[in-house]
């Protein structure tokens, strides 16, 4: 359970990516399963060959940028349904993401990571027995809280800058291009661009998201990206469900809260018997199907059953509620 | 303020359904014109409307403003001279917005979006003096997404968007088409305001001929893609809906066909 805590406050970031594109752009951003292996990769390959970590982790960022910004490319010069851009550009970063780890699978279980530099300075400062001290009443103790804490305050600082950059003249701009581009336009903001900005900032978060995943697990591979946008979509929309999404700040928390939710289902998914690791894309679909389509349902009841109470009440003979005319001029 | 040049247009050219949209448009707004548009169904008043704004490109011919050259120009960057309101009440606003965001989004039109906040304290009393002005009590609900209010509401709210930075050049696409008469009036009232306090420089297209005989300085009619009546000052003031269709019958030699022309009020 701590570490699907660990893990979902890791993903967060990929899944603010996810909501950048997705809900703040309208657009369903594909790129993210290819750019998530390429932060990945670019991360564990210079941390290989000896570059600090922090660095490795900052040039993943800038390598998710780019990859952003040729879909971008794609879907505003080249014209090509936004779908279609991310799948394009998804497939071809799989052979460039091998082409930059030369192989499917680098291994950093000996290796220097953000991961281990923040743990060793943790315990180093004693960190660890004061707040097993002040949780000691649960009778809990995790191996460390290194992760939990810094990665806590990564993704705090991920969800801050983006809600102020959401805030800003041109942050307006790219929330008024997902919500209506003609009318942006007629405000001469460029479209084109604003696009291609966003989705280099939605990939180069799910690129240092990708890149603080391998360290944390303690390899880059070639398939750890498969279905990672459905997980983002999975985080999103679990979390608008159960935190809401009325203003900017409150769906970056909510998202935040919906990664959590998300690995904790999938870690109690697991417990079930007959459930293998293999399953999990499968559990993920599931989670997506049902935060979707359930929803739905609940609501075409509960008109069923108002339409019928109203029935009743006309049956019975009693004025309709609510029916009052409450007129307001423009 | 406003120059066409020779503007034409063809949809589809070579094609069965080819059809000829301008044909050689010549027009110019003097500082402070307010000229209203009139025509039957496939008139080309749409089409011109989109050449200026520079949603369309022309196929011959230059589009003028301000003295400068801005046929080349896109959208977006000629959208630093002009303000546009649009028939659909959706189409001017976003929805998921708040009202002071989206006229944070409309007070950039003329300005570079850097990365300061967009609704800083000074602008958002500025907004709700603004508001104001509009009599709808919308100055009260700065923070209300723009998706609950009403279309006159909206429509409002679009043409304060478009006007409140004073653009060289406002373009209204009968932009009260789409309200029930009682909320196109009070848009149209406000758009007689605006105008007139901002002395800005518009283009009005309009399906109602009261309307367009009612606005402005100056009317043209157009018909088959091109002007084929303009009434000015004295001549204009004593227009009426049934002289304008005379006109029209006079000088096409056939009745006036719109499905949505509005005769009179």
């Amino acid at each position: 359970m701590f570490s699907s805590v660990e893990a979902g406050l890791i993903y967060a970031v990929m899944a603010l990516g996810v909501y950048l594109s997705f809900r703040i752009l309208d657009f369903p951003d594909l790129t993210v399963d290819g750019s998530f292996v390429t932060g990945a990769s670019v991360a564990a390959v210079l941390i290989v060959n000896g570059a600090n970590p922090f660095a490795a982790s900052a040039a993943a960022l800038l390598a998710g940028f780019a990859a952003g910004v040729l879909t971008g490319l794609l879907h505003t010069k080249g014209k090509i349904n936004p779908l279609l851009s991310g799948i394009l550009m998804m497939i071809a970063l799989y052979s460039i993401n091998l082409r930059i780890m030369g192989k499917s699978n680098v291994p950093l279980l000996q290796q220097e990571t953000v991961i281990t530099k923040i743990t060793a300075a943790w315990q180093q400062a004693g960190l660890d027995a004061a707040l097993n001290q002040l949780v000691s009443f649960t009778g809990f103790a995790p191996r460390t809280w290194a992760v939990l804490v810094s990665m806590a305050i990564v993704t705090l600082m991920v969800k801050g800058l983006l809600d102020w950059l959401l805030k800003t003249e041109v942050g307006i701009a790219l929330r008024a291009t997902g919500d209506n581009k003609p009318m942006v336009a007629s405000f001469s903001a460029n479209t084109d661009w604003l696009i291609v900005f966003g989705l280099g900032l939605s990939n180069a978060l799910v690129a240092f998201s990708g890149a603080l995943v391998a360290q944390y697990g303690g390899f880059s591979d070639v398939g750890m990206g498969i279905g990672m946008i459905v997980i983002g979509l999975a985080s999103v929309i679990i979390g608008e469900a159960l935190f809401g999404a009325r203003s900017v700040a409150r769906a970056t928390w909510a998202v935040i809260g919906g990664a959590i939710v998300y690995r904790l289902i999938l870690a109690l998914a697991l417990r079930v018997e007959f459930l293998e690791t293999g399953d999990v894309k499968l559990i993920t679909a599931l989670i997506v199907m049902l935060a979707l389509v359930v929803p739905n349902i609940l609501a075409t009841q509960k008109e069923r059953q108002r339409k019928k109470r109203r029935a009743r009440q006309l049956d019975r003979g009693e004025t309709v509620a609510g029916a009052k005319t409450n007129y307001k001029s423009v | 303020m406003l120059e066409l040049k020779r503007i034409t247009k063809v949809f589809n050219e070579g094609t069965a359904d080819e059809k000829i949209a301008l044909r050689g448009i010549d027009l110019t707004l003097a500082p402070g014109d307010f000229v209203t548009v009139i025509g039957s169904n496939g008139a080309g008043k749409s089409t011109l409307m989109n050449i200026i704004s520079g949603r369309l490109s022309p196929d011959t011919g230059e589009v003028w403003i301000n003295g400068r050259n801005v046929t080349a120009l896109k959208e977006h960057a000629r959208a630093r001279y002009i303000g546009r309101v649009f028939q659909d009440p959706m189409a001017g606003t976003a929805p998921h917005m708040t009202i002071e965001e989206n006229l944070a989004l409309a007070y950039n039109r003329t300005k570079r979006r850097t990365l300061s906040l967009g609704v800083t304290k000074q602008k958002r009393e500025w907004f709700r003096e603004t508001l104001r002005t509009l009599h709808l009590g919308l100055e009260d609900r700065l923070a209300a997404k723009v998706g609950l209010l009403s279309g006159g509401e909206r429509q409002a709210l679009s043409l304060l968007m478009a006007t409140f930075t004073k653009p060289d050049l406002l373009l209204l696409d009968e932009h009260t088409a789409a309200l029930d008469p009682a909320r196109a009036e009070l848009v149209t009232e406000l758009t007689k305001q605006i105008v007139e306090q901002h002395r800005l420089t518009t283009l009005m297209v309009t399906h109602n001929m009261e309307q367009a005989i009612r606005l402005g300085n100056r009317l043209i009619m157009m018909d088959g893609g091109q002007i084929i009546f303009v009434a000015e000052g004295k001549e204009k003031e004593g227009l009426t809906v049934e002289r304008l269709l005379e006109a029209f019958q006079r000088i096409r030699g056939s009745q006036f066909a719109s499905d949505r022309a509005v005769l009179s009020s």
